[in-house]
Formats: C-alpha cells, sequence, structure tokens
C-alpha cells in the first residue's frame, strides 16, 4: 500500500496553503488543513497504524469515518490523554501527538504478536472455556495485559466539559440531504427546527463531491432559521423524545498550555418529533486476511480520493457482490487511481451495472492476500472452486463493498422495529418509531431524489403533527449476502474484535445460535465500533450456518450510545469540588479560625475535632470528651435536621409518625422519638418538643434531615390528607449551638444567659424560648446526646458565629473546650445512645434496640405498628443491640468485626457496630448487634476481624453513669 | 413543562392499607407485593425538585407513555386499548 496526495481538484475539504504539522508514534509529519489523522497518515504513506485487539495483528486504516474499527489511536499526555480515538475522526491540528495501541515496543515490531502462533488455542469463547478448566486464574493476568486496545488515562483530565439543555419541535439528526431536506420542510411548515451533524461540514456524501443542490439546500435551511449545530453526536435517544447529543468543542490538539479549554458539550434535547437522517455505513466483503493494512471499504477509498485528496493505493482491486461497487469503481478512476479488476462474487453481474473498460471478474472471489503489514497482492479463484487458483493480482489496495448497512440505531433506541430486505441485504426500519421518522439512507431509500423528497414531506409532516408518510425503500442496488462459511483462511468478520468466520461457525457448533449469544461468545459486535461493519455479516454467517434466513437470526437491540462517549462529557461540572457540594456550617469560618479539623459527615463539612499542634484525631478527641466530662464544651450541632409542624391535628399526626406518644406533651416538653418505616424498622430517631398548642419542634437526626421530611410529606400526601397540618424543613435556618457538661449552666449564666435557663428552672427534655439581647431569639433545648448536662440553643443561623465567640470569651475561665464529632461519638458509645444507621440496619426494629416496652404501651396506631406484631419480629434470637467489653480490657474491636463463638462452619452472630476507647473508663467498650443478646448479658464471645480473634464480654450498657444521673445536672 | 429529572416515583399508588387488625397473611401482602404488569401501571410521583407535591400518574410501562395524571384522591382513569401505531412490540 502506497498512499500518496491526489493533485487539485482532488480533496474539497483541504486548505492545500496551510500545512499541518503533527506527531504519530514520535515521528514528526505534515499534513494539510482539513485532514483527519487518518487521511494524513494515508498521504504520508503509513498503512500500519495499530495492532489488533486480541492477535495483534497489524491493522492500518480500513474506512473513513465513524465505523472505523482498525486505526484507533491514543492520543495526548497526562491531563489531556485520551484512549481509542478513531482516526477517521480525528481533525489534524499542531500539537497533536497520537500513537498506536496494544502494541510494545513498537508497532512495527511487536513482542505481543507471537499471540498469533497460538491463534488456533484462542478460538471465540476462550476464557468462558477456562473458567471451566483448568482455571481462569491461569490465563487472565496474560490475558489482561495481551488484549486490549488503548490505555486508560493515570492523571484527572485537565480540561473541562458542560452540560447544556434545549427543546426544540422538530430535531434533525444528520446534515446529509435527506437532513436538510427534513428540516427544510420542517422550518417551512414553521417548526422551530434543530438540525445536529457529527462532522464539521453539512451536505454528507454530496457534500464532499461538491453537489450544487444539497449547498443549496443548506443556503435554504439556514435562511429559514433552521438552529445548527455541527461535530455533533446525537448518540442516544431515551423515553419522551430525549436525545442526548455531544458536541466536540474544541480539537484534540487545541490545548497546550496549563490553561483547561472546553472540550465538549453534552446536550440533553428534547424534542417534539425527531427525524433520524443518519445514513448508511457501507458493509465489507468477509474473504482470507481481510484484515491487512491496505484492505479497505470502497465507499472509504472514494472518499479519501474525492474529500481529503488522497489515494490509498496505486493499484486497486475491488472485490464486490453488490451493484453499488460499479460507479464507485468509475469514481475511483476518475480520481486517478488505477483499477486493476473489480470480482464480482456474483455469478450473472447486472449488465447495466458494469461500467465500460472495467475489468470485470463475474463469479470470482478473493482466496488469500499477500504481504502481512501491507497489502502486496491477492489471489482470484472461481467461487465455487476456490482451490483451483485463477490468477494472482499485484495490487497494494483491496477494496470490497457488499452494498450497505442503514445506521438504524436511532430507529432501534426508540423502539421502532426492523425488516430485512433479501435483494439488497440489509435492515430497515419497518415503519416510524414512535416519536422518530427515519429519512434517506437510514430509512432504506438511497435515490437522491427519492430522499430529498420523502425527507421534505416527513418534515412537514411531523411539524405539522401528522402521521410521517412511508418511506419509498429502494435505490440501493442489488447485493448478495457478502459473506461465506465456504473460503478457507482467517476471514474476519470483526476486525475490531478479532473475531473470524470461524468462530462464528464454533458458536454455531456449540449451540450459540440466538443473535445475542453469539455477540456475547464470539464478542462481535462489541467494542467502539459497535460492530457497524460487522453486525450483519455475522448474522448472515450465523445464518448460513443455521440453514436460516438473516430475518430469522435477527439482530440484537440497539442500545444508547450509537458511539463511544467520553466520560468527561457524561460528568460535565460534575467533578471535584462540584460533584457533590458539601454543606457548610454558618459558623464555619469560626471553626477553621479556632483550629478544627474538618472532615465530610454525610453532606456536612464539620468539625470532627479541634487538635493541639501536634496532636492526633483520636488523640484530640479523647481529650475533648474528657473536657466536657470533667467540665463544658461547646459543639456545632447545626446541621441536625430541623422541622416545625403546624396545625390542629400536629399532636395526632406526629403520634402516628414516631413510636412515643407526642400529642400528650404539654407545651415547653419534649420527648424522644423513634421513626419507623411501614416495615417496622428503625429508618430515624429525634426528640419532638412542643412550642405551642398548634406548633411542634421536631428534631431530626443530621443525616435524616430530608428523609424525614420527604416521608412526613408522603404520609401527609398520600395517606392521611384530612389532618390539618403544615410541615415546615427549617434545618439551615436555624443553627444549634451545644453546650454540654456539668459545667454547662454556669457557663451559660457568665455569658449573661436567662436564669429561666437554669437546670433548677428548666427540666431534662424541656424547651424554652428565649432571646438575646438585640431580639435574636432563641429555641433552648435540654437535651443530651452526650450524656451530660446539655443545652442545646437553636438560634438564626445568621447569629451562630456570634454566640460561639460570645461563649468562647469565657472559656478560659471556665477551662471549657470545643469539641467535635469524633469526641461525641465516644461519649454518646459511653452512653450507649443509639446511632440510627451505625448501631441499626434495614431490619432493627424498635425491640431490638430496647423500645420494645413503648409499643405494648401506646395504644394508638402508628407507622410501622402492625408489622411489629408479626411473628417475624417477636423472634427472641433476632439480632439485638448489646454493650461489648474486651476480656484483656485493653484491645479495641473493630467496627464490622464479626461474631461468631462457636467453631466453623457455625453461623456468624452479630457484628460490632460502635467501637470506642472511653476516656472515662481507660479502657475500649464497644456497641453491637448480637443474635438474642438480650438475654446473654454476661455471656463470652469470640470477635473476629482479619484474621484476629479477640474475646468479648457481653454487657447492658450504658458503660458511664448508667443511673443517668447526669443530665439532671 | 418540567424535565422528568425533578420527579421521583414513589412506587403503585391506590394500594389500600389494611386495618390494623389485619391478618399476618394479608399485612405482607401489603408489605411486600406488587403488580408488576407490561401495560398500563398507576404509580404516584413526587416533584421532588420543585413543590413537592406528590401525585398520580398513570404509564405504560413499555413505551413509558403517560396516559394521565391525576391528583391523590382521584379515581384513577379507566384504561383504554393504545392506538394500534403505539402498540408495545
Amino acid at each position: 500500500m502506497s498512499g500518496r496526495r491526489l493533485p487539485a481538484p482532488a480533496g474539497r475539504w483541504l486548505e492545500r496553503d496551510r500545512p499541518v504539522a503533527f506527531r504519530f508514534n514520535g515521528r514528526q509529519l505534515t499534513g494539510l488543513r482539513g485532514d483527519t489523522l487518518a487521511s494524513a497518515l494515508l498521504a504520508n504513506g503509513i498503512a500500519l497504524v495499530g495492532r489488533s485487539f486480541k492477535l495483534h495483528r497489524p491493522r492500518g486504516v480500513f474506512s473513513c469515518g465513524i465505523e472505523e474499527s482498525c486505526a484507533v489511536v491514543d492520543v495526548g499526555e497526562g491531563g489531556r490523554h485520551t484512549a481509542n480515538v478513531r482516526a477517521t475522526l480525528l481533525p489534524i491540528e499542531e500539537n497533536l501527538s497520537a500513537r498506536s495501541v496494544n502494541c510494545w515496543p513498537s508497532v512495527g515490531f511487536d513482542v505481543g504478536a507471537v499471540t498469533g502462533w497460538f491463534a488456533p488455542l484462542l478460538p471465540a469463547g476462550f476464557y468462558y472455556k477456562t473458567f471451566k478448566w483448568p482455571s481462569w486464574r491461569w490465563f487472565e493476568p496474560a490475558i489482561r495485559r495481551m488484549a486490549g486496545l488503548g490505555s486508560a488515562p493515570t492523571v484527572p483530565d485537565a480540561d473541562r466539559y458542560e452540560e447544556i439543555a434545549a427543546s426544540t419541535e422538530v430535531l434533525v439528526v444528520g446534515g446529509g440531504i435527506a437532513g436538510l431536506a427534513a428540516a427544510v420542510g420542517a422550518a417551512r411548515s414553521g417548526a422551530a427546527t434543530l438540525l445536529v451533524a457529527s462532522g464539521a461540514r453539512l451536505g454528507g456524501t454530496l457534500g464532499w463531491r461538491g453537489d450544487a443542490e444539497v449547498a443549496a439546500l443548506e443556503a435554504t435551511a439556514r435562511s429559514l432559521g433552521v438552529r445548527v449545530l455541527t461535530r455533533t453526536l446525537a448518540f442516544g435517544v431515551y423515553d419522551h423524545n430525549l436525545v442526548c447529543a455531544c458536541e466536540t468543542v474544541s480539537g484534540e490538539g487545541a490545548a497546550d498550555g496549563a490553561r483547561p479549554v472546553l472540550r465538549e458539550r453534552l446536550w440533553r434535547i428534547r424534542a417534539r418529533a425527531v427525524i433520524a437522517a443518519a445514513g448508511a455505513i457501507e458493509r465489507p466483503l468477509v474473504f482470507p486476511d481481510n484484515d491487512r493494512p491496505g484492505v479497505m471499504l470502497l465507499g472509504a477509498a472514494v472518499k479519501y480520493a474525492q474529500a481529503y485528496g488522497v489515494a490509498c493505493g496505486a493499484r486497486a482491486v475491488i472485490v464486490t457482490d453488490s451493484d453499488a461497487a460499479y460507479p464507485a469503481a468509475a469514481a475511483l478512476r476518475a480520481a486517478g487511481i488505477e483499477v486493476l479488476a473489480l470480482i464480482d462474487r456474483r455469478s450473472s453481474p447486472e449488465p447495466a451495472a458494469g461500467a465500460p473498460l472495467l475489468r470485470v471478474l463475474a463469479d470470482a472471489d478473493i482466496v488469500s492476500v499477500a504481504g502481512a503489514r501491507a497489502v502486496r497482492g491477492c489471489a482470484v479463484a472461481p467461487v465455487a472452486a476456490a482451490f483451483r487458483r485463477r490468477e494472482r493480482l499485484e495490487c497494494d489496495l483491496i477494496l470490497s463493498c457488499a452494498g450497505y448497512a442503514p445506521a438504524v440505531q436511532l430507529h432501534s433506541q426508540a423502539g421502532g422495529r426492523l425488516r430485512w430486505l433479501e435483494d439488497e441485504a440489509m435492515f430497515v426500519p419497518d415503519g416510524a418509531a414512535p416519536g422518530l421518522a427515519s429519512v434517506g439512507a437510514c430509512a432504506g431509500v438511497f435515490g437522491r431524489a427519492a430522499a430529498a423528497a420523502h425527507a421534505g414531506e416527513v418534515g412537514e409532516a411531523l411539524a405539522r403533527g401528522r402521521p410521517p408518510p412511508a418511506a419509498p425503500v429502494g435505490g440501493a442496488g442489488r447485493s448478495g449476502p457478502g459473506a461465506s462459511v465456504r473460503a478457507r483462511g482467517k476471514r474476519f468478520v470483526d476486525l475490531q474484535n478479532d473475531v473470524t468466520a470461524d468462530d462464528v461457525r464454533l458458536a454455531a457448533r456449540e449451540n450459540y445460535r440466538s443473535v445475542e449469544h453469539l455477540k456475547r461468545y464470539t464478542t462481535t459486535g462489541m467494542g467502539t465500533d459497535q460492530g457497524r461493519t460487522s453486525n450483519v455479516n455475522a448474522l448472515i454467517l450465523m445464518g448460513e450456518c443455521t440453514g436460516r434466513e438473516p430475518a430469522e437470526v435477527g439482530t440484537t437491540r440497539f442500545r444508547p450510545p450509537f458511539a463511544p462517549v467520553t466520560l468527561g462529557a457524561i460528568a460535565g461540572r460534575r467533578v471535584g469540588a462540584l460533584y457533590r457540594p458539601l454543606k457548610r456550617l454558618p459558623a464555619d469560618a469560626w471553626h477553621e479560625a479556632h483550629g478544627a479539623l474538618f472532615e465530610s459527615f454525610g453532606d456536612w463539612w464539620r468539625p470532627a475535632a479541634y487538635p493541639r499542634a501536634g496532636e492526633s484525631l483520636d488523640a484530640a478527641a479523647q481529650r475533648e470528651a474528657l473536657g466536657v466530662r470533667r467540665g463544658a464544651g461547646l459543639l456545632d450541632g447545626s446541621p441536625l435536621g430541623k422541622l416545625e409542624v403546624f396545625g390542629p391535628d400536629a399532636g395526632p399526626f406526629l403520634d402516628l409518625m414516631y413510636v412515643g406518644t407526642m400529642s400528650t406533651l404539654a407545651v415547653g416538653q419534649a420527648r424522644y422519638g423513634l421513626l419507623l418505616n411501614e416495615n417496622g424498622v428503625v429508618v430515624d430517631d429525634g426528640v419532638v418538643a412542643r412550642l405551642g398548642e398548634q406548633h411542634w419542634w421536631v428534631n431530626t437526626t443530621s443525616s435524616g434531615a430530608e428523609r424525614t421530611a420527604a416521608a412526613f410529606e408522603e404520609w401527609r400526601q398520600c395517606e392521611y390528607p384530612r389532618l390539618r397540618v403544615l410541615i415546615t424543613p427549617v434545618t439551615s435556618r436555624w443553627a444549634n449551638v451545644t453546650v454540654a457538661g456539668p459545667r454547662a449552666w454556669e457557663w451559660l449564666a457568665r455569658a449573661g444567659f436567662d436564669d429561666r435557663l437554669a437546670p433548677a428552672a428548666m427540666k431534662h427534655m424541656t424547651l424554652r424560648e428565649s432571646a438575646l439581647a438585640g431580639g435574636v431569639p432563641l429555641r433552648v433545648l435540654r437535651a443530651s446526646f452526650s450524656g451530660e448536662l446539655g443545652y442545646e440553643i437553636n438560634l438564626p443561623a445568621d447569629h451562630a458565629a456570634t454566640l460561639f465567640a460570645r461563649l468562647w470569651d469565657r472559656a478560659d475561665e471556665m477551662q471549657g473546650v470545643l469539641y467535635g464529632i469524633e469526641a461525641l461519638q465516644v461519649m454518646r458509645t459511653e452512653k450507649g445512645y443509639l446511632h440510627v444507621g451505625a448501631d441499626t440496619d434495614g431490619t432493627t426494629l424498635p425491640g431490638d434496640v430496647g423500645f420494645g416496652r413503648g409499643i405494648e404501651r401506646k395504644a394508638a396506631n402508628f407507622v410501622g405498628r402492625r408489622s411489629l406484631l408479626r411473628p417475624a419480629a417477636q423472634d427472641p434470637d433476632r439480632l439485638q443491640l448489646v454493650g461489648l467489653v474486651p476480656v484483656d480490657g485493653r484491645t479495641l474491636l473493630a467496627v464490622g468485626a464479626q461474631i461468631a463463638s462457636r467453631r466453623a462452619p457455625a453461623p456468624i452472630e452479630g457484628r460490632v457496630t460502635s467501637s470506642v476507647m472511653s476516656p472515662e473508663l481507660g479502657c475500649p467498650v464497644a456497641l453491637a448487634l448480637l443474635a438474642g443478646g438480650a438475654r446473654r448479658i454476661g455471656e463470652e464471645v469470640r470477635v473476629h476481624h482479619l484474621g484476629a480473634m479477640t474475646t468479648a464480654r457481653v454487657v447492658r450498657p450504658p458503660f458511664v453513669d448508667p443511673e443517668g444521673k447526669r443530665v439532671h445536672g | 413543562m418540567r424535565d422528568e429529572t425533578e420527579f421521583v416515583c414513589g412506587g403503585t399508588t391506590h394500594i389500600a392499607r389494611p386495618e390494623p387488625g389485619a391478618s399476618d397473611a394479608e399485612w405482607g401482602e401489603y408489605l411486600f407485593f406488587r403488580d408488576n404488569p407490561k401495560g398500563m401501571h398507576r404509580e404516584r410521583w413526587r416533584h421532588a425538585f420543585g413543590c413537592g407535591q406528590w401525585f398520580n400518574v398513570a404509564r405504560h410501562t413499555v413505551t413509558h407513555e403517560v396516559r394521565a395524571v391525576y391528583r391523590l384522591d382521584e379515581p384513577p382513569p379507566p384504561d383504554r386499548p393504545p392506538p394500534p401505531d403505539e402498540a408495545p412490540r
């Protein structure tokens, strides 16, 4: 194969006066502006581009578009590395640097090519078989190393991606003559019309031929106000005509500096009607060694000549069983490429299809190809007698054409059905899909006049809300099946996945006959090209092997995406800090200034502790917890969920929501409540206080704030619509400054707080409304998650930092501490207080965590109550929350450690759910869910973690202050 | 018109919640068993990233066509066969 540049006027897309330097495998090369990497490589006479997926066979450029299966390259370095880019779609630019894939040390000399020697041992389903025998593990490392294409990037993407939503009345996908005609038809009828085209230019196959009609059509479309997006590939049709498309904003070589550039834009387009005008893909023939560099699609060679001014070789042989090859052969010769012969597999080619002065060998086929890294010739024999070689042709280019495969993917994604055309050997849409009509070649309409006329009618009909007219299918010319099981040799069906005709035959023999099984067993049709050039050939072969028509074999269902989409485009701006924006505390800056070590807890970015210089997180948590127990401490509890519930029926409503009767609370009183789901499972807990006759204050857990508000709303709206209740989430409206410890009140008193908040005047589990100077309202709840005297001061979020500062001014005289979540976890575990989600799971019922008695007392119904009366809920062997202490008094049990006391195999009896070193006791303590735990107090159990075993004693929590005196102050 | 991503499906609607005195079998049926029809399905949805309103939807499980949107306290609309050109395949 000896590609070269053709003289003008060939190469309509080139700007001949603008050379572009680029690099391929480290080599400096020059192309022209307008070239793709593939056309530039061909123009430079480079045939060998990469190595194949499984067998490391040399591969070159096979096509001229989206269907490319072989010329796949890695582009760029570091944060600009993109894997598996199709060279046929990649415009060359200054700075572009591309590399061959799946070869080492170089594409010319590839050690992995030894794989080819073992090819007979690597048939379809090879690795499935190793699952059975002898062992997949023997082969896995080698297969993972040897197989594959490009390499994954190792550092984060340096560039930016974004997403945009759009809506339109009519969306046209494809910018060829049919797409343009459809857009003109729709826009003329007054519909807002958007046209997206994957290429940089409109016009399709007629465009690069310089067709005047298509240029005029484009001008008309633009003058009618059709909105056009080029370099935008519509890759998926989803429910209700949501079409996703990816726009290439700047190319692979665009960025060379450190500044990020906008690389791609993901369009989410809602359209009332979609018109697919995606064209057709040429289908290759299957013959021995049909993967050699220099074997290409016929139409691709024509396009390279006409659009890019590149002759892919000097002496071409065309092999076909389709009428479509004849005009293409004439076009090639017109472009100055010698055509040695046209080999037609059919015994009686259409006489009218023959071109003058063209040597046609009918009823013949290629039986071998010479040359490994570039075609040097081929041997031809009669179809019926492959062993009787007729002739050797000294060619450097073999072009095959078995007709077309309409790009029916979008039609199929939209739910449309397909039908098989026997004479043309192709699948076409069987009528329109819901919400989507196909026009032009992707509908099976190949004549340009017929396609344009039909597309215009479809555009008009859909714009006016009428059903689209039926497609006048035809014009592609007759085609034979293109594939045959008769010949010998390595005949590739799927070039990207190294699937041969023998693999298909093997699949049939092993009874993987369904098209879905065929695909999974042989991997045909997978990969970045999604089988555009292989699917139809594979199922024709399968049909031959199993005595079925291609229509009976059928196709696999096409699913989005139509072509590979980068993860960057899908992620868009949702990366890094924007991936999941953290919620910050209202006094965030104050904590930062006071030495907080922040961590994310659920959605919140909160102080884990306030370590001193050189102090570890654990040591800080121990010091802070002890500081609270000995004196007093300040905690920012603002993430605690807060709901206000109003209305005459608010009390009864809360009775329904919580285990624990709330309606009997007097104003100013508060009560602990467990929230269950309908299965009786504990999903949240919190404190409910009554602010007024018809006004309630509900604290949920920090992580459960939104979930609980949503659950309340669902019950109110869907199940209890007659209750007069209003639910308002106010979590971010109110900050929570918690003061805890034996000296908590003293601290508040010194800071000037109202005497009505003194422990003597305000009992544990009560709530008082008060105000700071200046009228800042306070809702002060006496509650405790530390086990000490505690005040939760709720105040408008804007004032949180002021209150922290005001209290912290007295910290020295109080010997007070700031404490974070880690210290809080230490203290609540010492007290055996439940942390829903850590000490409970999706099966935990109230009785399992020590709240069984309340249920018997509460006569009224509540969510989940009936489920607690099921026999399974009363099983004494349920997982129940207990305390654990290591018998040695030293070993900290690991959270998640499994409890299994009997010798294996024995059932696991439970697991550790919370575990801390208790600074108060000087030894580790833990909480665990243990089967039948409530009656196993005093028992010793074995706790296993990562191969280590610890003996622990089952105890009844709490570990600290079992009488619960401290909370009362 | 609002985007679909603003809404969250809350599962089958029009499920009668048994009385507290229901048998274990009835209660289990209510908790754990749902129809999985190929065709029209009535379900409740919430405008989660919006007003928070719950409402009922009659949706075709094959074509995802939304046949009706109606209030929680309204009866379900009668089934009608889909037009022939939209019949599920």
